[in-house]
Parts: C-alpha cells; sequence; structure tokens
C-alpha cells in the first residue's frame, strides 16, 4: 500500500559503508548504500546470501562484532546514530528501532517465559511497576493475536509452536511502540500457512502502530506481499531500487532480471501449462509404499510417536513424485524410511524391487547400492573433517566397486557431472559455499547409478538464483540417468517445477495424490486448497489479489 | 585416496565459481587450509599456550639429558656430574650454589640435603619419573575414556546404560583410595605400573564427554549419508565421528595429564606413591617435609617444577581448546583496527 501523499522520513541512511577486518585487512561487506524509510512505509532489502543486506541492516543498530568498521550517515528521524556512544545507542535500541529474528526459537530465551521476556524490554525503557508491566505484557500478547494470552504469558518458548514463538518476539519488538522494526528473514524458518498470518500481522500492526518497516528476504513472493519499496543488493552494494511494481514490472537492473526469472513459480489455474503427458509406466515401482506407518519407538518415558500412517503410493523409474506437507507433516520421516533408515511398523515398503519392510543390515545391503539421498542441510551432510572428494567416493569404496587409481577416475566422472570443477575433490566443505555442497551431496548419492533417489527438501537451504541452477542440474542427471526420484519439499512452487506427480502429506497422513496439475490447479482436498492459497507469488498485483480472495474467504 | 597433485584438468563452467559463500569474509581467514592447518594457525596464535610448549619442552629435554635415564636394561648418562642416588661432601652447609646474580652455577645449584645427595640430580630424576607417569595416564585415559564414551554415545540404549552405570561406580571411589590401595602393592614394581592404575581409573570424565559428543554428531547427517553408502559401525565411529570429536578429546587429554601430575604428587606424598629408592617430584617433598625450616630449597625445587609443569600443560589444553574452537574469530587490537582504518578497505 503505497502511500499517496509523501510523509515523514523517519530514517535515511547516506552511503553506509561496512567493513571487517580479517587478518590485518580490510574487506568490504557494504559500500555506499543509501536509503530511506517514511513513516507507514515497508523497505524491502532483497538479496541473495553475503549480498550485505543483513550486514547492513545490523549497522543501524550497532550491532556488528568488534572488527566491523562503520561509515556513513545513519539519520534517524534527524538524528545521528552513527558514532553515538554506545550507552545512548542502547537507548536507541529496542526503543526507537526493533528487531525481529529470523530463528524465533534461538532469539528467545530458553530458560524464562515468554512474559518475562517481555516484561524486562518492558522494564528496561519504562518506569512501571511489575504488575503494569505484566498487564502490558498481556495487552502486546493480544495485540499480536497471540491465542489466550493470559495462558501464553507463563509459557516457555518451547511450549508454542514456530508461528506463536514468531508472535512472541513480535511482542517484545513492538513493547516499546518502536518507530522503525527491523524485520531480519521473520518468516523464512516458518511454514507456509504460518507464514501468510504473520505476514498478515505485520501489516495490521505497520498501520495501527504507524512505524516503518525494514524487511530483509531473499523470498521475491514475501516482497511483492508486504513491500512498498525495494532495495536489490549483490555484493555489498544496491544495485536497484524503486517501488515494488517497478522492481516487479519493469526491472532496469540485470541482476534485478536474473533474480526474478530464477524465482520458481506457482502456476495458477488460469495460466495452466502445456504439461507434458504423464508417463504411465507399466514398469515396476522403484518405490512401493503399502498402507505403511512408522513409529519413533518410545524412549524412557516418552510414549511411542506415529509420525505416519497409512501410506500408500509408488515411485516409477524415470518420474519425480513431489511429497509436500508442512514442518512435522511426516515427509522426511517417508524419506528416511524409502532409504532404509527408519523401520517400517506396519504394512510393507519396497524399494527397487526388494521387500525391505523387516529387513536388518544385512537384508538392506542390495537396496543400499541402488539408492540415494540428498540431505536437507548442506552444512551438515557431509563430514567436515573429510575432503569432499573422499566423500563422494565413499559408496563406490564401501561397495567395492573401484579402488585406488580407478576410485579416482570415478570421482573425477562425478565431479564433472555435477559441474564442479575437479580441483575441489581435494576442498574441505566449510570452503563450499551451499549450493556447492548441495551438489557434492548429489555427486555422492549419484556415485552408484541408483535406481532411486530421494531428496529431502535439498535446496530448502540455497538462495534462488542457486535452486535454480540446482533444480535444472537435477533434471538433467534424471534425464540422463533415468532414476525415479521422491523429491521432499515444503516448496510448492519448486515441485511444480520438476514434479510429475505429488503426493500431499498433512499430520503423518496423505491427504490427497495424483498428477500435478490436478493437485496444483484442482485441488479438492480442503488442507491442499489452504496450502496452495498461502504461497505468495513473486507479483505484487496477484498476490494482492490472492490475498484479498482469502482474507475475503 | 591420495592427495597429492594431479595433472592439469580442464575446469568446466566457470560461472559456478561465482556462487558466494554465505560468509565468504568471515571465511577470508582459513581460505584454502584443511581443518589440521587451521588448528595449527590458531595454536601457534596463542601466545601462552606457544610459550608454554617451549618450557615444556625444555624441562623435558633439561630432565633426561642431564642426569640419564634408565630403561629396562639400557642406560643412557647424562652430562651432569652426580646421580640421584650417591651422597658426596657436603659443600656451603648443603645450601644452593646456583647465584642469579652472578649468573653462575656452582657445583650444586639446587643444593644438598642432610646426607649430601645433590637435589639437582634428585629434582632431574623426579621430574623424570613425574613426565612418565603423566604421559602414561593421560595415554591409558584417553584410550579408555574415548572407547567407552565412544561405544555408549554411538549405541546408546542397554550398552550406553550399562558402561555409564560402570563409568558411575568407578567415579564414585576416591582416587585416593584406589591409589593407596593398590599403589602400595604395586609401588614397589616401579613408576610404570603405578601409572597404570591410575590411567584405569581417571578416564571416567573423559567417557562422559566424549559420550555426550558422539551422542549429538551421531544425529548430523553425514553420519546417515554414510549409513546409507553402506558403512559398518565400526567405520562410522572411528572414520566419521572420531575425528569430528577431536577436539574434545585432545583438550580433555591435556587437562587429564596436569591433574595426574598433581594426583601422582600427592600419592607420593602420602608414601603410596613411587617407592624408594627411585623418587618422583612428590616423593622429594614428602622426605624432606621436617626440614622445612632448615633447608626450605629440599621444598622450593621440587615444588617449582611441579607447578610448572602443571600450568604449562594447562596452558596448552588452552591453547588446544581456544584453536579447535570453530566460532572462535580474531579480533583485531585497537592498534591493528586504527591501521585498517588508516589503509583503508582492500577491494
Amino acid at each position: 500500500m503505497a502511500t499517496a501523499h509523501k510523509t515523514e522520513t523517519l530514517m535515511q541512511v547516506t552511503d553506509l559503508c561496512v567493513d571487517f577486518w580479517v587478518d590485518g585487512t580490510m574487506y568490504p561487506a557494504a559500500k555506499n548504500v543509501s536509503f530511506e524509510v517514511a513513516r507507514g512505509e515497508t523497505l524491502a532489502i532483497v538479496g541473495e546470501s553475503g549480498s550485505g543486506k543483513s550486514t547492513s541492516a545490523m549497522a543501524l543498530l550497532g550491532l556488528l562484532p568488534d572488527n566491523a568498521r562503520t561509515s556513513g550517515s545513519v539519520k534517524l528521524l534527524g538524528r545521528e546514530l552513527i558514532g553515538l556512544r554506545p550507552q545512548d545507542l542502547r537507548s536507541v535500541r529496542g526503543k526507537d528501532i526493533a528487531v525481529i529474528f529470523q530463528e524465533p526459537m534461538t532469539a528467545l530465551n530458553p530458560v524464562y517465559t515468554v512474559g518475562f521476556q517481555i516484561v524486562e524490554a518492558l522494564r528496561t525503557h519504562f518506569d512501571l511497576s511489575p504488575t503494569e508491566a505484566k498487564a502490558r505484557a498481556i495487552d502486546l500478547l493480544a495485540k499480536v493475536e497471540m491465542p489466550n494470552p493470559a495462558a501464553s504469558f507463563r509459557k516457555f518458548p518451547h511450549q508454542l509452536s514456530g508461528g506463536q514463538r514468531q508472535r512472541a518476539m513480535i511482542a517484545i519488538a513492538i513493547s516499546c511502540d518502536p518507530v522503525l522494526l527491523i524485520a531480519d528473514e521473520p518468516t523464512t524458518a516458518l511454514d507456509v500457512t504460518v507464514q501468510a498470518e504473520i505476514l498478515d500481522l505485520l501489516r495490521s500492526l505497520r498501520e495501527r502502530l504507524d512505524s516503518g518497516i525494514i524487511l530483509i528476504t531473499h523470498d521475491m513472493g514475501v516482497v511483492a506481499d508486504m513491500a512498498d519499496r525495494v532495495v536489490v543488493m549483490k555484493d555489498g552494494v544496491a544495485v536497484d531500487s524503486g517501488t515494488t511494481l517497478q522492481i516487479f514490472e519493469s526491472p532496469t537492473h540485470a541482476y534485478t532480471k536474473a533474480l526474478l526469472a530464477a524465482v520458481p513459480r506457482l502456476h495458477t489455474a488460469t495460466e495452466r501449462r502445456d504439461a507434458p503427458p504423464a508417463q504411465v509406466s507399466d514398469r515396476a515401482p522403484a518405490l512401493s509404499f503399502r498402507d505403511v506407518a512408522i513409529e519413533y519407538p518410545k524412549r524412557g518415558r516418552v510414549p511411542a510417536f506415529r509420525a505416519a500412517e497409512g501410506i500408500t503410493f509408488d515411485v516409477f523409474p524415470g518420474e519425480t513424485v513431489g511429497l509436500v506437507g508442512e514442518s512435522g507433516s511426516g515427509k522426511t520421516t517417508l524419506g528416511r524410511a524409502a532409504v532404509g533408515l527408519l523401520p517400517v511398523k506396519e504394512g510393507s515398503l519396497s524399494v527397487v524391487g526388494v521387500d525391505i519392510t523387516g529387513a536388518r543390515a544385512k537384508g538392506l545391503r542390495p537396496v543400499r547400492r541402488k539408492t540415494g539421498i540428498v540431505f536437507q542441510d548442506p552444512g551438515s551432510s557431509l563430514n567436515p573433517r573429510w575432503p569432499i572428494g573422499e566423500s563422494i567416493g565413499e559408496p563406490l569404496y564401501l561397495a567395492g566397486e573401484a579402488k585406488g587409481r580407478d576410485l579416482d577416475r570415478r570421482v573425477e566422472e562425478l565431479l564433472n557431472q555435477v559441474e564442479l570443477p575437479l580441483s575441489y575433490r581435494n576442498r574441505y566443505p566449510h570452503e563450499l559455499s551451499g549450493g556447492q555442497r548441495q551438489r557434492v551431496g548429489i555427486a555422492r548419492a549419484l556415485a552408484l547409478a541408483p535406481d532411486l533417489l530421494v531428496a529431502d527438501e535439498p535446496t530448502s537451504a540455497l538462495d534462488v538464483s542457486v535452486q535454480a541452477r540446482f533444480l535444472e542440474l537435477l533434471q538433467g542427471l534424471q534425464d540422463r540417468f533415468g532414476f525415479a526420484c521422491l523429491f521432499i519439499s515444503h516448496d510448492l512452487a519448486v515441485v511444480d517445477e520438476l514434479a510429475d506427480r505429488i503426493v500431499v502429506m498433512h499430520r503423518g497422513k496423505i491427504v490427497e495424490q495424483g498428477a500435478k496439475d490436478a493437485i496444483l490447479r484442482n485441488p479438492q482436498d480442503p488442507y491442499t486448497q489452504q496450502l496452495i492459497a498461502a504461497v505468495p507469488v513473486p507479483d505484487p498485483v496477484a498476490q494482492r489479489k490472492r490475498r484479498e480472495g482469502r482474507t475475503a474467504k | 585416496m591420495t592427495r597429492g597433485t594431479r595433472p592439469p584438468m580442464p575446469e568446466p563452467a566457470p560461472s559456478i565459481v561465482e556462487e558466494t559463500n554465505e560468509n565468504a569474509i568471515a571465511l577470508k581467514e582459513i581460505e584454502g587450509l584443511g581443518q589440521a592447518q587451521i588448528v595449527r594457525r590458531r595454536f601457534f596464535r596463542h601466545r601462552g599456550a606457544m610459550i608454554s610448549l617451549v618450557v615444556l619442552v625444555v624441562i623435558v629435554l633439561l630432565a633426561f639429558t642431564s642426569v640419564g635415564f634408565v630403561i629396562g636394561d639400557w642406560q643412557v648418562g647424562g652430562w651432569w656430574q652426580y646421580n640421584w642416588v650417591t651422597a658426596v661432601a657436603i659443600e656451603n652447609g648443603g645450601m644452593p650454589t646456583i647465584d642469579f646474580a652472578r649468573f653462575t652455577f656452582g657445583n650444586h645449584p639446587f643444593g644438598q640435603d642432610e646426607i649430601g645427595r645433590d637435589i639437582f640430580a634428585v629434582v632431574m630424576r623426579g621430574t623424570q619419573q613425574s613426565l612418565m607417569i603423566m604421559v602414561i595416564v593421560g595415554f591409558i585415559g584417553t584410550v579408555l575414556g574415548t572407547v567407552v564414551g565412544a561405544v555408549s554415545g554411538y549405541y546408546r540404549g542397554g550398552i550406553d546404560g550399562t558402561l555409564m552405570r560402570f563409568t558411575d561406580i568407578v567415579i564414585t571411589i576416591p582416587v585416593i583410595v584406589i591409589g593407596a590401595v593398590l599403589g602400595r602393592t604395586v609401588g614397589i614394581a616401579g613408576a610404570p605400573v603405578l601409572a597404570l592404575i591410575l590411567g584405569a581409573v581417571v578416564w571416567t570424565g573423559l567417557a562422559r564427554l566424549v559420550r555426550g559428543e558422539f551422542l549429538s554428531l551421531r544425529e548430523r547427517e553425514f553420519v546417515d549419508a554414510a549409513r546409507v553408502a553402506g558403512a559398518s559401525d565400526g567405520r562410522i565411529i572411528f572414520r566419521h565421528i572420531l575425528p569430528n570429536a577431536m577436539g574434545v578429546i585432545i583438550v580433555n587429554a591435556t587437562l587429564l595429564m596436569a591433574s595426574a601430575i598433581l594426583i601422582e604428587t600427592g600419592l607420593s606424598f602420602l608414601g603410596y606413591g613411587v617407592q624408594a629408592p627411585d623418587t618422583s617430584l612428590g616423593k622429594i617433598v614428602s622426605e624432606n617435609q621436617v626440614a622445612f625450616a632448615t633447608r626450605p630449597w629440599l621444598f622450593w625445587w621440587p615444588g617449582v617444577f611441579i607447578i610448572s609443569i602443571a600450568l604449562c600443560i594447562n596452558f596448552i589444553g588452552d591453547g588446544l581448546r581456544d584453536a579447535f574452537d570453530p566460532r572462535q574469530k580474531r579480533m583485531p587490537s585497537a592498534k591493528n583496527m586504527a591501521r585498517g582504518n588508516a589503509t583503508g578497505a582492500a577491494s
């Protein structure tokens, strides 16, 4: 909602530079960044990881580590913040500028109740008695639409769901009526339906508090949904800026264009794509779930937890099945069961023609050689103490397929296939970027030329442009090797790009499955409909329409 | 897999190289280095640890070359004119002849005891014994603690329960009591046997830490990846998880060694440790405690060596801990920051 008349400028940033001292040299993280935020306006700072967007925002608050040097000018309501004494800056933080962090679980202190943390923020900046502060805190929790505010006041962060935690975080942030709210990827860690709720909340708060919001994000859908104006950053430089409409409709800078092109789009019913005819395979399925239930066994006093139940679906050779659902829906559980990492409690599961329902380590061996898995977190899925060449070669070595020179040659071949330079084989995981690590993950999964590849949210930790390239690579490899792929994701747009068929999961059960177009363009189940409606599309006009349609319901 | 140089290969698609890393700037410091190289570099930068390492090396060299040593039948003589058993005529009233002002050592730099033995030779022999006990205890304690902790943490369940209850039992028995009971009987067999006994009781703390480390590391995805690749349990434990727990193990091994020195000293002081005619630092202190008022140097010299060794080991442990901490970031001093400001940004 761009404000028609020019209102008061809250924050004016001119020529902001941030450099980091590393080992005797200063490295620039942000170069001459300038922008301004008006009252009641949302400014989105967009960029990929390492672009300096978070660094610039933290520099506004003086929250950078000691090896950072900030120069330029940051004026909040005409008052210069750079070069302010630490104690003066502290009174600005929280009171005039508040921050909402990405991960509410780590941003909230786990040993104190939510109420305590709100009261603490209130009493730091205002002269309040404990009872007054408590009343105000409950008031704030009601304001952020927390269910049952009085009870939530006494709850610890771990007793709340992800969305509720983020609400509590927002309650702390708005406790002192800040004039400027910095939201650093506030919805990245949340499911789409929860994300939609949090964005609605932020929008209504902006109107009620009449403050400005700086939204840092990499999600173009969120930008289209929330922002009035956009600054695009790349390598520490603000390469493009303008109103949201300008940026989306007629981007001028090449990088902005590339960024927008890389965003996967969820195609709506009206713009139905001419999908390739669904290959109905009469071959035996590579992966077949028959009425499967999976339980996490009870441990000590914690009772057994049934993560999935009544699961029946097939994945045929050469096709990609998208398994979608929100966190806790049991989709990762199915992926892990498919490669034999979790035992099946009921029903039967067969992988590449072998029934692994009750198989133990020995029975799984033939299956291991024909399956591969790409994990979600590229930071954790490679052994940090091993050069990546060794990680890629391990399945080959263990299967006894290759040794010595032969093994080296096979590893080089695999690196070639995932388009990584051969020199990378002696590098360690920490030297690679997320996208490169994920390529290594694929190379390892494909080492034994498997018949089934399970990809567990392989792109959720990647930037959009990297994600686009990764998806292309995956498709290319599938065309070449013809493996069956179970692609697990929470991102419907990614699944739309890749999958032939889709299985939707909710609370451990399959609610709907079928061909891609049937599920995404004509969903029958109310949960699927809700899921699709909540996905923000990277188009401001269309997104507003969708939002209004959603709220009207 | 060999890591040597290999013939240059055509490198594909330059476009992917420009992919930016999330924390590219923070990684500038460790660009192109392996894990071990990073740790080594950080360790060498820790001033306290480096000084301690040098001091410790000097002490070890001094102790072993000065009076020589005996291993089984193999005897090596030293450059010092006296040994630790023969008494010689008392000079200078037994007082230390070392003179820091004129920088001369004299015949008996550390003095002599009442029967005329050269204290320098005695202290050097004591240091040898204490160091040897320290190394053996450290080694045995580390191996036992690591294996028990690794098995316990990796398998969990019943195996974990059994091993940890056994660990609890060992923890509940005071080291001094075990040392007193066993030390008396085996102490006569020499310091190495005593060290074996001590090593068999001090591994408990390390076992607990390694177990904790394994419990968290086994949930990491690279372990699942290895399992999917078909790796056996042994391979996962020793090739995958253990190298990642090395930081905790090395650091605690050094602390274990520092405490081993103190345990040995305490036991020998009580008379349960190393038995005569051999000697150790604790035993020297204990033997001469009656002469504290008249011949204080009999006390000071072994004391100085006990403190120096324990302090050095602790400092080295501290340096290793810092070096293995991945979150450790080097912050510039005010001077360096100013210099950085003056030179301006590198671009």
